[in-house]
């Protein structure tokens, strides 16, 4: 049948889906595709040619089979075959199926883009357009690779048509997106930004977001975009409604451009140049105006594409955070839309609010806002803007407002949503520490927290009350007090036990003079609670109960008769048998001195960083708000340091970023005394006191460890090693070195000075100097115990090739190190050729009978040897172009293991033993260093280049030397430095 | 226990819905409609559980029957009781299907709240209800006195499924024993399962209340007997005819009216019948199945546009039966594109709506041979996975019991008439279906 004659009906198609649409069951649709399909099976078998009407009626039947969630295996060559048709409609099925059902198949890959490339340079516009938007919907990589060259010439060619430029423009945007690297816009930068001047509104708006996307990764380059964005913007702004005919949208000039427009200069400052920053200004002032006038339509539409550029508008002033003015009104717009009717203008405007509220210019202005937000908070009926409620009430609050925004989130928390009350909870409880100007209103917020919502308060909070009532003396005797009243309730929650448990067994003396609540009293209400709390609670209730005995000696009676009892001292529980156990022995051995030692008050706490804080950062995630909170944290530290006790050195620290927290400075502790003072006197006299018991001392000593954070440093150093060391210390194989050996290496690589290695018996340091090819290495071998260490005897050698290497040359030291002595000894180094491994260095000892092996590596590496060479940019790239041969580089690409700081790159460059080139590289973000390796056969050229990438926290590192060994073995060691 | 009972169509919208209990809400019915009827994936259990509810379904035609319970019931009740269910509706309207549920709702509640109390099953035994629900309105003018307490006392008497006072002109009983056969053989003509499923139904025109004795040649009992008995037991089966004496049954299960103690003492199967068609037991075996057919297929792949099949079917059973409606079934790959098909018999068809070469002969007589040969044009495809080649299915019926199963007697004795066994005319049929009958090639 002739194709013409039936136009582009398909009924076929029309009937096949009609059929599948009245199938009864999944049984008859399948049955009916599987005979559909056979159908196009025998049409495709190749020995008939099928005109094209047919051949796009079954690749459509083919796709909506597909599509239908069915596997379809053949007519992908028919699809290709559509490509080179005449006809839009079979051109248009081709590609269709094509985006849909590509794979990487490689024959059909070729013919797709020779079909695509013939597309692009045809004339037709239709067909350009068609073949851009299956490059765009395809976005794989080949497809980058086949074409990421071409789409900006279509983009920037003069006679190119306004719809294809359109096409061209977001098309590129994908492949951008999908594959940056294959995208070079270099020469084509200027072009692309006078994109912003085309006549054709369509064409502005695709390629501002382009241009958007492109300069989030290079602002620089497409800097120039900025003055014709905002003259771009006057211009739509300043035109009356009918200017722009069809890109007016209910009485709103181009909203979707302006949108676009305001976003774009919020990827740049505010601009320098006055007559554009003046012109910006005025626009801005403008949309403002605008919003202030009666609405042109009732429409909703009308006043959305308003809105929507007001709120970007408005973003894009807080992004700026220089004009007080425009973020005053801003602020003031934002106040109206807090009681519009419309649910979603008070979501955004209580979002927009919460970031206005961190700039110093409006937050006194966000302040006057505090009861219509307290108000949304109490009523609002959606909880996601109640949520919005509650960050900006915790934004705006300062010291003048702390009491009254945190009495009404704590009202508030009772009737909370229960998806928001943890985050609720430690919003107080952070605001509550900041803000607090005297201590018993933080500890009574902090107790009633617990009272009315107990479940959702975690960890963090109730350990940083204890913190700051250990570490302030004025508010124990208060803290005591009030905790004892709050247990005195019926039920009340378990954090709270614990709370009053750690409080009353260190504080309980302070109010065991009031008769109403005597020492008994405190036991026998703690002791009421034991039996309804968990395993953690009953453990620390333990604690609290034998520091009793040491308060309050009357009480030891009915304590002990209580840890005596079978439910503790029996205990199927590990823990609390154990502490019952250790506990009743401790008080009945040990006489009232060692007792008061032993359970003496607790240190204060070292400060540090709110643990609350941080908490709720994580919650947060990391979106724009933590940063939010994080500039606005810094903030707040300097306005408190003004009514602090030093105001002035915290004052400046507080910009500084390795500050900690302000909260940290309102406590006034920042030299407090570390924690190790009390440990080791404590740790030596429960050696003997429990020489008898045989109780391994690590264990209980961490339990009565304040609680804190396990990433405590004092933690992790003290008792930590001590646990893992021995059972490696006395391996019997001398010829493995620890398994941390390697870790040690590599902090080496950078530094010649140093602890190499400690446990609880030896500490080695490390001292070494290079010059040439020779080293002279001095290690101190200090004994940590009072016990004599004999046969010490210290053995370096060389594993396997490195014999011939390396020569190692080392004094003996001698065999017996007194308790608490020091010895030296002296190792001479000679580099006879490049190596890559590392001398071990064997210590044998005796203490106490038992002997005593390990083995280390020493920290001598390559780099070791390295002179450096200062040379010119110019030098630098001839050499580099020299050494240009593949196995003379060797490259890595890896993630950031330490914060992305210059300066510490820089020293840890020059620990490198290289000199750093500065303005060698065009890009500065990127280091370059030069150097070369003495050693005694021959010298080796090496020149390094470090590309950091701040964005995705990612290096690339090039090393590029005349020896395809060294320049390995120095991209290896390098890796993992930073 | 059952806590609601659902029964919905095939778009899954609720036909019939009956709670139970108040543990089941609403919500209930909705839960079982999006996680199973309208599943992304098909779901093959027929247990699912639903935030802590159990839905127990199966499927007739197009019909979804569940049933829902927040308890831990036994499983094998709920579905015993579901095809009794199934049961008892085909037995008042006919066929399930939308259409007949849709018209015969009243009923159905009707039906639902008889046999199930508080979701405890009740009396399910279709004789018996339809003494009273009926299906023409109310008959309560018509009844006397005496008939309804006749059902009274039936219904809550200790012979639930029979009422007394029944007269035939002719004593007469039907008995239909019927096999599934299901076999998995191996290319090479390896038996890698085969087991038969089979149930004897029975058709009683019986006055009175006759006590009945039904035996069969099960092996436990031919073994006592021959051990206890006389000699010539034996020389008499083989007498009639059949290759084997006795069948090993692997397991049984009973109509409630066949008396278990005695089952269980002295294995003999007595019973006082229900009036009208019902199934007096089911039972498998596994052990020396005869196959009625055997299956040799050949598949040649000729290069990767072609393959060529060879499928012989041999019959394996007397000459002198017949085997009716016989059908192959040949899958073929995915991507066939043409199909030609030689045939000694019968008739065969490449049908591409099921992706198989269907092949029917209406008859066929024992230890006969056929042969079809088939060639496949395929079209190249860019697919890499190989066809699966899943196994050749035959489908069949045959005039014996492949089990191997024999009807020794029946006998009807009923004290208070006077007809005797001999006046009762007895049909006996055996017919073998094929169930799962697969040949892999």
């Amino acid at each position: 049948m002739p194709a013409v004659s039936k136009g582009d009906g398909m009924r076929g198609l029309a009937v096949f889906i009609s059929d599948i649409r009245n199938c009864k069951s999944k049984e008859a649709e399948i049955k009916r595709i599987n005979k559909e399909l056979a159908n196009i099976r025998s049409k495709f078998k190749g020995d008939k040619a099928l005109d094209g009407y047919s051949k796009k009626k079954y690749v459509c039947k083919l796709l909506f089979i597909f599509l239908l969630g069915h596997d379809i295996d053949f007519g992908h060559m028919e699809a290709v075959n559509l490509l080179s048709s005449n006809k839009y409609t079979e051109k248009q099925i081709g590609y269709l199926f094509i985006s849909v059902l590509v794979n990487s198949n490689s024959e059909l890959i070729r013919l797709i883009n020779n079909a695509i490339k013939n597309d692009l340079s045809s004339r037709n516009p239709t067909f350009m357009c068609l073949a851009l938007h299956c490059i765009a919907n395809v976005g794989s990589r080949e497809m980058a690779e086949a074409f990421a060259g071409e789409i900006p010439r279509i983009l920037v060619a003069g006679d190119t048509m306004d719809s294809v430029k359109q096409s061209a423009a977001l098309c590129l945007l994908r492949l951008y997106k999908t594959s940056p690297d294959l995208v070079l816009m270099g020469e084509w930068t200027s072009r692309v930004v006078h994109l912003l001047n085309d006549q054709h509104m369509g064409v502005v708006t695709a390629a501002i977001s382009l241009i958007t996307c492109l300069s989030q990764k290079n602002p620089d380059e497409f800097k120039t975009c900025v003055s014709l964005a905002v003259s771009r913007l006057s211009r739509i702004v300043s035109s009356a409604s009918t200017d722009l005919q069809d890109y007016t949208y209910y009485f709103v000039p181009a909203p979707w451009l302006s949108c676009k427009l305001l976003r774009l200069l919020q990827c740049y400052p505010p601009p320098e140049d006055g007559a554009v920053k003046g012109r910006l200004v005025e626009c801005l002032e403008t949309i403002l105006n605008k919003a202030q006038e009666p609405p042109k339509s009732k429409k909703v539409q009308h006043s959305n594409a308003k809105n929507a550029i007001l709120f970007e508008a408005i973003s894009l002033i807080i992004h700026y955070d220089s004009e007080p003015n425009l973020l005053v009104r801003a602020c003031n717009q934002l106040g109206q839309f807090l009681q519009h009717r419309e649910t979603n203008l008070r979501y955004l405007a209580l979002e927009s609010m919460c970031t206005l509220a961190s700039s110093e210019f409006s937050h006194e202005a966000v302040k006057t806002h505090i009861e219509t937000v307290i108000n949304a908070l109490k009523t609002e009926r959606d909880v996601s803007v109640r949520q919005r409620a509650a960050d900006l009430l915790y934004a705006m609050c300062d010291r003048s407002n702390s009491k009254q925004i945190v009495a009404e989130m704590l009202s508030y928390l009772e009737t909370a949503d229960y998806s928001i009350r943890e985050e609720m909870v430690l919003k107080v409880a952070v605001l509550a520490e900041k803000y607090a100007v005297d201590y018993s209103w933080y500890v009574d917020t902090i107790l009633n927290l617990i009272r009315i919502a107990g479940d959702y308060v975690s960890e963090e909070v109730w350990y940083r009350v204890i913190q700051i009532v250990i570490n302030r003396d004025d508010v124990q005797g208060y803290a005591a007090k009030t905790v004892f009243e709050a247990l005195q309730a019926p039920a009340c929650h378990e954090n709270m036990v614990k709370v009053g448990g750690y409080i009353l067994g260190e504080f309980g003396n302070l109010i065991a003079g009031d008769p109403r609540s005597s020492p008994l009293v405190q036991f026998n209400l703690l002791h009421s609670k034991f039996h309804l709390c968990s395993v953690p609670t009953r453990a620390l209730l333990l604690s609290a109960y034998i520091k009793f005995i040491n308060l309050f000696p009357e009480t030891k009676s009915t304590i002990q008769e209580v840890l005596r009892s079978d439910s503790q001292i029996r205990n199927s529980d590990v823990e609390l048998q154990q502490r019952a156990v250790e506990y009743l022995k401790l008080s009945s051995i040990a006489s009232t001195d060692v007792l008061a030692t032993v359970l003496e008050e607790m240190p204060p706490f070292p400060e540090r960083e709110s643990s609350i804080l941080a908490k709720l950062k994580k919650k947060k995630g990391p979106g724009a708000v933590s940063v939010n909170e994080l500039e606005e944290g810094k903030r707040e530290g300097g306005e408190l340091n003004g009514g602090g006790e030093r105001g002035d050195s915290s004052a400046i620290a507080g910009s500084n970023a390795s500050t900690p927290s302000p909260s940290a400075d309102l406590l006034g502790l920042r030299t407090g005394p570390p924690v190790t003072a009390a440990a080791p006197s404590a740790g030596s006299l429960l050696v003997d006191v429990f020489s008898e018991a045989g109780v391994n001392d690590d264990g209980f000593l961490r339990d009565l460890e304040p609680p804190t954070e396990s990433s405590d440093s004092l933690l992790a150093e003290g008792p930590g090693d001590s646990d893992s060391a021995p059972p490696s210390v006395v391996s019997e194989d001398p010829a493995t070195p620890l398994p941390e050996s390697n870790e040690l290496l590599n902090k080496f690589v950078c530094k010649n000075n140093g602890v190499l290695f400690e446990n609880q018996l030896l500490q080695i340091g490390i001292k070494s100097e290079y010059r040439q090819n020779l080293g002279r290495m001095y290690l101190f071998y200090g004994n940590k115990t009072s016990v004599q260490f004999i046969t010490f005897t210290t053995t370096v050698t060389c594993p396997g090739e490195l014999q011939s290497q390396l020569n190692v040359q080392s004094k003996t030291v001698e065999p017996l190190i007194e308790g608490g002595a020091q010895v030296q000894q002296v190792i001479n180094i000679e580099c006879l050729t490049d190596f890559s491994e590392a001398p071990l260095l064997n210590i044998k000892f005796r203490y106490g009978g038992a002997l005593q092996n390990l083995t280390l590596k020493l920290p001598v590496t390559i780099n070791k040897f390295f002179q450096p060479t200062e040379m010119a940019s110019h030098d630098f790239f001839q050499r580099w172009k020299q050494l240009s041969l593949p196995q003379q580089e060797a490259q890595k690409i890896f993630k950031a293991n330490h914060a992305m700081d210059t300066e510490v790159l820089k020293a840890k460059l020059l620990g490198l033993g290289m000199a750093l080139l500065e303005n060698v590289d065009p890009n500065p973000e990127n280091f370059v260093c030069a150097g070369v390796i003495q050693t005694k056969a021959q010298q080796v050229g090496s020149l390094l280049r470090l590309e950091p990438n701040a964005q995705a926290q990612m290096y690339r590192l090039t090393v590029r030397s005349s020896k395809d060994t060294v320049s390995k073995r120095l991209c290896e060691l390098l890796a993992e430095q930073f | 226990m059952i806590g609601g009972l659902f029964i919905y169509n095939h778009k899954g919208e609720v036909l019939i819905s009956r709670v139970y209990r108040d543990d089941i809400g609403r919500n209930a019915v909705d839960a079982f409609r999006v996680n199973v009827i309208h599943a992304r994936q098909q779901v093959r259990s027929p247990v699912t559980n639903i935030a802590r509810t159990s839905f127990f379904h199966i499927k007739r035609s197009n019909i979804w029957l569940a049933a829902v319970t927040k308890q831990n019931v036994n499983a094998a009740m709920v579905f015993e009781f579901l095809y009794k269910m199934c049961d008892v509706m085909t037995a008042y309207f006919g066929k399930i299907s939308e259409e007949n549920i849709k018209n015969n709702f009243v009923l159905i509640y009707e039906l639902l709240d008889e046999i199930l109390d508080f979701g405890y099953p009740q009396n399910s035994e279709t004789g018996a209800l339809k003494t009273f629900i009926t299906q023409q309105g109310i008959k309560g003018q018509h009844q006397t006195k005496e008939e309804q307490s006749q059902i009274t006392s039936q219904v809550t008497g200790q012979i639930g499924w029979r009422r007394e006072g029944i007269k035939y002109r002719r004593n007469e009983l039907f008995l239909d024993v019927l096999e599934s056969v299901n076999l998995l053989m191996s290319p090479q003509g390896q038996v890698l399962s085969a087991h038969v499923s089979g149930r004897v139904v029975m058709k009683s025109y019986l006055s009175g209340m006759p006590e009945c004795k039904f035996g069969m040649n099960d092996k436990i009992v031919i073994d006592k007997q021959g051990k206890g008995g006389t000699t010539d037991d034996p020389g008499k089966s083989e007498l009639g005819g059949s290759g084997k004496q006795s069948i090993a049954i692997d397991d049984c299960t009973f109509h409630q009216c066949v008396r278990l103690s005695k089952f269980d003492s002295e294995r003999s199967i007595s019973f006082i019948p229900p009036d009208g068609e019902y199934e007096l037991m089911r039972y498998r075996t596994t052990k020396d199945i005869i196959l009625p057919f055997r299956v040799i297929p050949l598949v040649r792949e000729v290069g990767r546009t072609k393959l060529e099949v060879k499928v012989v079917i041999k019959s394996n059973f007397k000459p002198s039966l017949l085997a009716q409606k016989i059908e192959v079934r040949i899958p073929t790959p995915l991507n066939t594109s043409g199909v030609q098909v030689i045939c000694m018999k019968g008739k065969a068809k490449y049908k591409a709506s099921e992706n198989a070469i269907v092949w029917k002969i209406k008859r066929m007589a024992g230890m006969k041979e056929s042969q079809i040969s088939a060639e496949i044009e395929l079209l190249p495809t860019n697919d890499k996975k190989k066809w699966a080649r899943p196994p050749i299915s035959m489908n069949f019926e045959v005039p014996f019991a492949p089990s191997g199963l024999k009807v020794r007697y029946l006998k009807v004795f009923e004290s208070k008439l006077n007809y005797s066994d001999h006046d009762v005319i007895k049909w006996v049929r055996y017919i073998g279906r094929s169930g799962i009958y697969e040949t892999r090639c």
